[in-house]
C-alpha cells in the first residue's frame, strides 16, 4: 500500500481533483500572476488603498494632536489600540500554525493553503506592529524600547513583559518573512522560466536567486524548511503567550490569571483560521482554484475551528469558575457584574455567541461542507474575536478599584477609522500579493501528487483492480 | 532564442555538461542510481520538487545545516543572556518588583526569542551559503530545454569536469536509463566579446 492511496476502510478520498498534473497546477496558479488583473481586483484594490490613506490620515492626526483624539480616558488607558494589536497578531497565528505545525504533523493538505496563510501572517503582523508604535503618545520616542547606548545612559527594563513583547513580535515577523520567502524560491524560479518578457524574467529571476531545482540544493533546502518549521512552532506559541503576559503579569482583576497564555494561543489560532477561511473562500471563487483548494480542505479547517472555538469556550467558562471558586470578590465582581451584566453586556454576549455558539454548527457534516455557512461563520468568528479582546481590555479597566474612578468608554471616529484603515492596509498588501506572487505553493503541491512518488506505477500487482491508478489522490481523513 | 539554439549545436563551443531529460521522478532517480554506481561524483538531479529517496540514489551524505543552526542558536541564547545581565545587572542595576537585578527567570522569554531569531536567520542564510546561492549565472541556463525543470520535467546533469566523464559512454549510460533526450550543454559565451 503506497502512501498516496486513500484508505477506503476509514473513509479517505483523494485530496486534489483527479485530473490535476504537475503542469496543470502550475498553469492554474501562475496564470493569475501572468494575466491582467480582473476588474474585481481593481475595485477591491481601489477600496483598500482608500482605506489605507484613511489610516495614514488618522495616524497623522494622532501624531499632530496626541492620543486625546482617541476615546482612551481614565481609567480606560488601553482600548481600541491594544484590542486591534492583539486581534491582528492573533490572526497572524493561523498562518504559522498551517505552515509550521501542520508541516511537522505531515498534514499534506496544508500545501494548498499555506502560501496565502503565511502571507496573511506577515500582513497581519505589519498591521499589529503599527499599534504599539503609535499608542505611546510620543511615537518619536518609540526607539527608547531598543537596547542601544544612549545619552541618558539607561537601558530598557528587561523585566517588563512589554519589552518581551517587542522581542517576541519582531522575531515573529522576521521568522515569518524568512519562512515565506524560503517557500517562494522554487515558485519564483517557475515564474522566471515561464516568463514571456525580459522584464518579468529579470524581476522573478532576481528573487529566484538562480534556483535550478538541484537535488544538492533541495537537500539543504528541505532541512532548512524543517528547521524553520520546528522553530516556528514554539515561536508561535510563545508570541501570543508573551502578548498575554502584558495582561497576566498585571494586578487587574480579569487580567491576572494563569490561564491566559494557552487561552490566548487557542483564540489566536481560532481567529486566524477564520480569517484564512474568509480569504480562501473569496480567492478560490474569484480565481477558480476549486480543484486545488477543495471542499475537503475547507472541511478540515472547519474542524480546527470547532476544536479551537471549543477550547476558547472552555477558557471563558474557566474564568467564571475561578472567579467564583477563588473567593476573590474583585474577580467575581468583574466577571459577574462588570462583564456579563454591566453596560458592556452586549459586547460580552456578542463575544460568547460568535465564539462559542457559532463554531458548534461544525459538528454537523452538512454545515462543515456548506460554503455559505462557513463564510458567514468565519466572518462572525472574526467579529467575535475582536470583541473578545475588547471585552478583556475595556471591561477590565472601566470599573477601577475605586468607584469614583468608574467611567464609560466610548470610541471616537478616529478610533473607528484607524481600525478600518488597518483593514485597508491589510487588504492592499494582500491584493498586491495575489497579483504578483503565486498564491499557492506550487512546488509543494506538486510534491504531494501521487505521481511525485518515485515508485508511482511500480507497485501492488496484487490489488490492481480495486485500486485503479489514482491521478490526484492523496489520503485525507474525514470524508 | 533561435540564435542561442543554433549556437548550442555549434560543436566548436566548449562542452560544460551533459543534460538528460526524464519524464518521471522514478526514471530520474534510477538514472541517478546508475550514475552513482558507475562512480560519477560531479552530477546532480534537477527536479521541480524534492524527490524523496534522491539523496540516497545520488549517494549524498546528510545535510550539515542542523549543526550550523545549533551552533548559532546557542550563541544567540548566550548573547541574549549576556546583554540583559550586563545592562540590567551590571552597568545600570535596577531593582524591579523586589527581584535581584541580574536574575534569570525574567530573562527566559527574550533568551528564547533571540535563540529562535539567530537560528532562523542561520537556517535560511546557511542554506543559501551551502547551496552557493544566489547564483544567477549557470551553464544549465544555456539550455532551452532546462526550463521544463521548474514545470514537469526531471533532469540529470553530469559535469564535464567529472573524472569519469566520457561523451559517448556517459551518453550511453544516460540513454540506457531511459532518458528520452540527452544533450551536451556548451559554453555560449566563450569567444563572445
Amino acid at each position: 500500500m503506497a502512501y498516496w492511496e486513500p484508505i477506503k476502510e476509514i473513509g479517505e478520498t483523494s485530496l486534489l481533483a483527479p485530473n490535476e498534473t504537475f503542469h496543470s497546477i502550475g498553469d492554474k496558479v501562475f496564470r493569475v500572476n501572468e494575466t491582467k488583473a480582473p476588474r474585481g481586483w481593481w475595485i477591491a484594490f481601489g477600496t483598500a488603498v482608500t482605506f489605507t490613506i484613511i489610516l495614514f490620515s488618522c495616524v497623522g492626526w494622532l501624531f499632530w494632536d496626541g492620543v486625546g483624539v482617541w476615546g482612551n480616558m481614565a481609567p480606560v488607558y488601553w482600548a481600541w489600540d491594544i484590542t486591534n494589536f492583539v486581534w491582528w497578531i492573533g490572526i497572524g497565528h493561523a498562518g504559522t500554525l498551517i505552515s509550521a505545525v501542520l508541516f511537522l504533523f505531515r498534514q499534506k493538505w496544508r500545501t494548498s493553503i499555506n502560501r496565502f496563510a503565511e502571507a496573511m501572517t506577515i500582513f497581519a503582523v505589519i498591521c499589529a506592529l503599527l499599534f504599539p508604535g503609535i499608542h505611546v503618545g510620543r511615537p518619536w520616542f518609540a526607539y527608547f524600547m531598543f537596547p542601544f547606548p544612549n545619552q541618558m545612559t539607561v537601558w530598557p527594563n528587561f523585566k517588563s513583559p512589554l519589552l518581551w513583547d517587542l522581542f517576541a513580535v519582531s522575531t515573529y515577523f522576521t521568522v515569518s518573512l524568512l519562512f515565506w520567502y524560503t517557500g517562494l524560491i522554487p515558485d519564483f524560479a517557475s515564474l522566471r522560466d515561464r516568463a514571456k518578457t525580459k522584464t518579468t524574467r529579470l524581476v522573478y529571476g532576481v528573487f529566484a536567486l538562480g534556483w535550478r531545482g538541484a537535488n544538492r540544493h533541495w537537500q539543504h533546502y528541505e532541512r532548512a524548511y524543517l528547521i524553520l518549521a520546528a522553530l516556528s512552532t514554539p515561536l508561535v506559541l510563545s508570541v501570543h503567550s508573551v502578548v498575554s503576559f502584558d495582561f497576566a503579569t498585571s494586578v487587574i482583576p480579569g487580567w491576572h490569571t494563569t490561564i491566559f497564555p494557552p487561552y490566548f494561543v487557542a483564540g489566536a489560532v481560532f481567529s486566524g483560521f477564520a480569517m484564512v477561511m474568509t480569504l480562501a473562500l473569496i480567492t478560490r471563487a474569484i480565481y477558480g482554484m476549486k480543484s486545488v483548494i477543495t471542499i475537503k480542505h475547507l472541511e478540515l479547517m472547519n474542524k480546527i475551528m470547532l476544536v479551537t472555538g471549543s477550547l476558547v469556550g472552555y477558557a471563558y467558562g474557566m474564568e467564571f469558575f475561578i472567579a467564583w471558586y477563588s473567593g476573590s470578590e474583585y474577580e467575581a465582581y468583574h466577571f459577574f457584574h462588570a462583564r456579563a451584566a454591566g453596560p458592556f453586556w452586549w459586547a460580552w454576549t456578542l463575544m460568547m455567541s460568535c465564539n462559542v455558539l457559532v463554531p458548534q454548527v461544525f459538528w454537523f457534516r452538512k454545515m462543515r461542507r456548506s460554503i455559505p455557512v462557513m463564510f458567514l461563520a468565519s466572518i462572525l468568528i472574526n467579529v467575535g474575536m475582536w470583541f473578545e479582546r475588547f471585552v478583556i481590555i475595556v471591561t477590565s479597566l472601566y470599573r477601577d478599584f475605586v468607584p469614583s474612578m468608574w467611567a464609560i468608554y466610548k470610541p471616537t471616529l478616529v478610533d473607528i477609522f484607524t481600525y478600518l484603515g488597518t483593514l485597508g492596509l491589510f487588504f492592499t498588501c494582500f491584493l498586491l500579493f495575489i497579483r504578483w506572487i503565486p498564491m499557492i505553493a506550487v512546488a509543494e503541491v506538486k510534491g504531494v501528487l501521487p505521481a511525485a512518488d518515485p515508485h508511482f506505477g511500480h507497485h501492488h500487482a496484487h490489488d490492481e483492480d480495486d485500486h485503479p491508478e489514482p491521478a490526484g489522490a492523496l489520503p485525507v481523513p474525514g470524508e | 532564442m533561435s540564435q542561442e539554439t543554433k549556437k548550442q549545436h555549434d560543436e566548436s563551443q566548449r562542452p560544460l555538461l551533459m543534460l538528460a531529460e526524464f519524464d518521471s521522478p522514478g526514471a530520474c532517480m534510477h538514472g541517478a542510481e546508475k550514475l552513482r554506481d558507475a562512480g560519477y561524483t560531479k552530477f546532480d538531479a534537477h527536479t521541480p520538487f524534492p524527490v524523496h529517496g534522491m539523496d540516497k540514489a545520488m549517494g549524498l551524505p546528510d545535510s550539515k545545516l542542523g549543526w550550523i543552526v545549533l551552533g548559532f542558536g546557542v550563541t544567540g541564547t548566550f548573547l541574549a543572556w549576556l546583554m540583559m545581565y550586563w545592562m540590567n545587572g551590571v552597568d545600570y542595576p535596577i531593582v524591579i518588583g523586589g527581584k535581584p537585578p541580574g536574575t534569570l527567570p525574567s530573562m527566559i522569554p527574550i533568551m528564547f526569542e533571540v535563540t529562535v531569531l539567530f537560528s532562523s536567520l542561520t537556517a535560511v542564510f546557511g542554506m543559501l551559503g551551502l547551496n552557493k546561492l544566489p547564483r544567477h549565472h549557470h551553464p544549465l541556463f544555456f539550455s532551452e530545454r532546462f526550463k521544463g525543470c521548474t514545470d514537469d520535467k526531471f533532469f540529470l546533469s553530469v559535469e564535464v569536469e567529472d573524472p569519469k566523464y566520457d561523451t559517448d559512454k556517459t551518453r550511453a549510460l544516460l540513454e540506457s536509463a531511459k532518458a528520452h533526450a540527452v544533450e551536451v550543454v556548451r559554453d555560449l559565451e566563450e569567444g563572445t566579446p
